[in-house]
């Protein structure tokens, strides 16, 4: 493995590592505040149960988010220190915003978690939401940063220095508003999913367990409307892509000529040396419709992109058909819930329902690592698009497999650590014998 | 008198990030070495003294770290290049404590209670807390003594581990945990109103006290002969006499109040002498950011960023500031119950 490779690899791995950590960062408080809200409004005491146990399981993933976005941070200098000392002064402004919005969600995480019995009802709530609001608000700081390398403003260049240097213009790069969107939604639909299918599967096995039938009902209600909304989303990135990284929607989109009335490639494999997609499914017209909206719109393939600068195209295509795949698995979830809403069914108690959930639970968050995949190999071979290639940024020190495999054994030993935590607080939901004690009316000290 | 430019503003404003991550998570590390060297009979009630005081507030406290960092690839790219290339291996050697010390300590709280699994959680997050700021104070060591080249050069071993592996720089390493550990020991006698515990962690701020002059005095040693900027600076610059007497002043304040179990008095005292001794290093080497050649005014960002970040800063910690007051005032307004 050579340097770049290893270098490649240990970002890659470390974001991968990062973002579920991050994802659930941002949807778990909200999960947490519903709940608690419902307790204080309503006085249900399972809710309040369940708002505690969904803080001791974000504790436990926020922890590990903070240390694996501490590592990342360090690791855009250790791995990149070119991209850095040319991007720093450019793209660095969300990074700033990002340090005091991070703060706001570590303080009063801390006040949340540490604060039941220490603040009164309304204000612990209070805190909740803060850290809810922050953590979406930091997730789109760094998602701004990202989206400046896909589509990088806010400079111009001379002699190869940049100059004239706006990081207003940079905040506001062409991808920024997409692509915040697009990562707050799979956000919440990611965690949503995951933690309706967690408790579908206990619902399956402990039927009418009101613990886990509200679980499923508020879990239900951030994931679903996120995956509802994310194809709108996922649309006007596409949009956005087709008309800044062309290079990217063609690998994305398997398509190799440049045409017009071009088809919608679906599945297949495609092979980089013949330029052909075998075993796909083909749509005439719809990928002009989806890239420009106008069925006889030409769409630029990759025979318009000189051979050096092609992305990844098999793994861009592939990883996009498993998002879109997972993406509409989970829209169609949601549209069975509606339904069954509609029709007044109880959801907890329709097994073939809650066998879907279940299978689903892990759908948004491999969806989220596939999309993450598709954006940053899809903008290969270049860290900023355009200007500045990943090779060109990489750390001068040799022998970076060493650091890789060693954060590599790492994070697996966390990774494990941490779904052993996570089966034995799951392992731990209300028995027959807690009800009594949620049942029986606590006097909170305000 | 320097000339406040924007760049200056930003670096005193990263100086003061550092301070504060001293102040504040070095504490939390010196925690965790008390985790460790927990001892006697009432280990337990340390150990869990120190739990409970940590708990609500390290993840706060660790974000200074990464405002720092934030502030030095956006303010002054060249330096963070130049530090994080020859630093390569302390730095990832450091993540991959942060990233023990933060998640052991957190599986530990939500693990199984039994004792051989909270052992062994215990025992990487304090080992952990124990080699995080020593390798922090290297690269802080390294920095001071002029080791961050332009570009490395020459053999592996002399680009990559020679800069930082020498006295100088390890001494500080020392340094800087002693440090760690003498901070958390005087909060600690603040954290409890439990007299037995107060003892041992007086007892324990005395001993790190030692521990912090006599590396202090062993790293001046040292840079007599290797780090000639720091030797200037201590001794022979138009502020040092001043600044010897306020530095001794502090210790000497602290370790009185220790002695006379006025803690409340050591709790301020403290922190304000490891915020001067930061602040003695990063006078020493002004104007310069990476001695001998990078200076601030070389390595600062195009001036239109300077002065957003500058606006960020003056935002964020109109935030920021009430925010940490609220958690401490939760947390920290009356003694744990043990």
């Amino acid at each position: 493995m050579n340097d770049l490779l290893a270098a490649r690899s240990q970002m890659g791995m470390s974001l991968a590592f990062h973002i579920i950590f991050a994802v659930v960062g941002i949807g778990m408080p909200l999960l947490m505040v519903m709940a608690e809200r419902r307790w204080l409004t309503t006085g249900d005491q399972v809710y309040l149960e369940l708002a505690r146990r969904w803080a001791k399981g974000t504790a436990i993933m926020f922890a590990v988010g903070a240390v694996s976005g501490t590592v990342l941070s360090f690791e855009l200098g250790l791995l990149w220190p070119h991209f850095m000392e040319f991007a720093g002064p450019i793209f660095g402004m969300p990074f700033s915003l990002e340090g005091f919005a991070f703060f706001v969600e570590a303080i009063f995480l801390g006040i949340y978690l540490y604060g039941w019995d220490r603040l009164s009802g309304r204000a612990h709530l209070g805190a909740g939401i803060v850290v809810a609001l922050s953590g979406a608000l930091s997730g789109i700081f760094v998602v701004i940063a990202n989206a400046w390398m896909n589509t990088p403003t806010g400079f111009t260049m001379v002699d190869g220095r940049p100059t004239g240097i706006d990081p207003i213009a940079a905040i506001f790069n062409p991808a920024a508003l997409t692509q915040t969107i697009h990562m707050t939604l799979a956000a919440y639909a990611a965690t949503g999913f995951a933690v309706a299918g967690i408790h579908a599967f206990l619902l399956l096995r402990k039927p009418a367990n009101a613990f886990h039938r509200r679980a499923l009902h508020i879990a239900l209600l951030v994931g679903g409307p996120a995956a509802l909304l994310q194809p709108l989303s996922g649309d006007r990135s596409a949009k956005m892509v087709a008309q800044h990284q062309p290079a990217k929607l063609a690998a994305m989109e398997a398509h190799f000529r440049t045409e017009s009335a071009a088809p919608l490639i679906i599945g297949g494999i495609p092979d980089e040396e013949t330029g052909q997609t075998r075993y796909a499914i083909r749509i005439p017209y719809l990928l002009s419709i989806l890239a420009h909206g106008d069925p006889q719109a030409e769409v630029t393939g990759l025979d318009r992109v000189p051979r050096d600068e092609w992305p990844n195209v098999l793994l861009v295509h592939l990883a996009f058909q498993l998002m879109i795949g997972l993406g509409t698995v989970m829209m169609a979830i949601t549209a069975w819930a509606a339904w069954l809403a509609w029709r007044r069914q109880e959801l907890s108690e329709h097994r073939a329902f809650l066998r879907a959930v279940a299978l689903a639970t892990p759908a948004g968050f491999l969806a989220v690592e596939a999309g993450w995949m598709v954006t940053e190999l899809g903008r290969q071979p270049w860290i900023i698009h355009g200007v500045m290639r990943t090779a060109d940024a990489v750390t001068p020190m040799p022998g970076l497999v060493v650091p890789f495999t060693f954060f590599t054994v790492l994070y697996c030993l966390l990774t494990v650590a941490v779904v052993w935590l996570m089966y034995r607080q799951i392992a731990k939901s209300p028995t027959a014998e807690d009800w009594q004690r949620i049942y029986t009316p606590v006097l909170r000290d305000a | 008198m320097p000339d406040f430019t924007p760049a200056l503003l930003v670096a005193v404003s990263l100086v003061a990030a550092l301070a504060a991550y001293l102040v504040m998570a070095g504490a939390d590390f010196g925690g965790g070495v008390w985790d460790l060297f927990a001892t006697g009979p009432r280990r337990r009630r340390q150990r869990a003294l120190i739990a409970e005081s940590i708990g609500p507030i390290w993840e706060a406290n660790h974000v200074w770290l990464i405002l720092a960092v934030v502030l030095l690839f956006v303010c002054f790219p060249p330096a963070f290049a130049r530090l994080s290339v020859t630093l390569h291996i302390p730095l990832t050697l450091m993540l991959v404590g942060i990233v023990l010390r933060g998640s052991a300590f957190t599986f530990r709280t939500y693990d199984s209670q039994s004792d051989d699994v909270q052992r062994r959680w215990g025992l990487v997050f304090s080992w952990a807390s124990l080699v995080t700021p020593v390798l922090l104070g290297v690269a802080a060591g390294t920095i001071a003594a002029g080791g961050i080249p332009v570009r490395p050069s020459g053999t592996f071993v002399e680009a990559y581990i020679h800069p930082w592996l020498r006295a100088f720089p390890l001494a500080i390493g020392v340094l800087a945990l002693s440090l760690c550990a003498y901070l958390a020991a005087v909060y600690l006698t603040m954290e409890t109103d439990d007299h037995e515990l107060q003892e041992d962690f007086r007892l324990r701020a005395f001993g790190a006290g030692i521990g912090v002059f006599v590396t202090a005095m062993f790293a001046l040693f040292l840079a007599r002969r290797h780090v000639p900027l720091v030797w200037q600076g201590l001794t022979a610059s138009a502020w040092a006499p001043g600044y010897q007497v306020v530095v001794g002043g502090m210790a000497l304040l602290s370790f009185t109040a220790l002695w006379q179990r006025r803690y409340g008095i050591a709790r301020v005292a403290a922190p304000i002498q490891a915020v001067l001794i930061l602040g003695g290093w990063a006078l020493c080497q002004y104007p310069y950011l990476l001695p001998p050649d990078l200076t601030i005014a070389a390595a600062a960002a195009p001036k239109v960023t300077l002065e957003l970040v500058l606006a960020a800063l003056a935002l964020g910690f109109v935030v920021l500031v009430p925010s940490l007051i609220y958690l401490f005032r939760i947390f920290k307004s009356r003694p744990q119950r043990v």
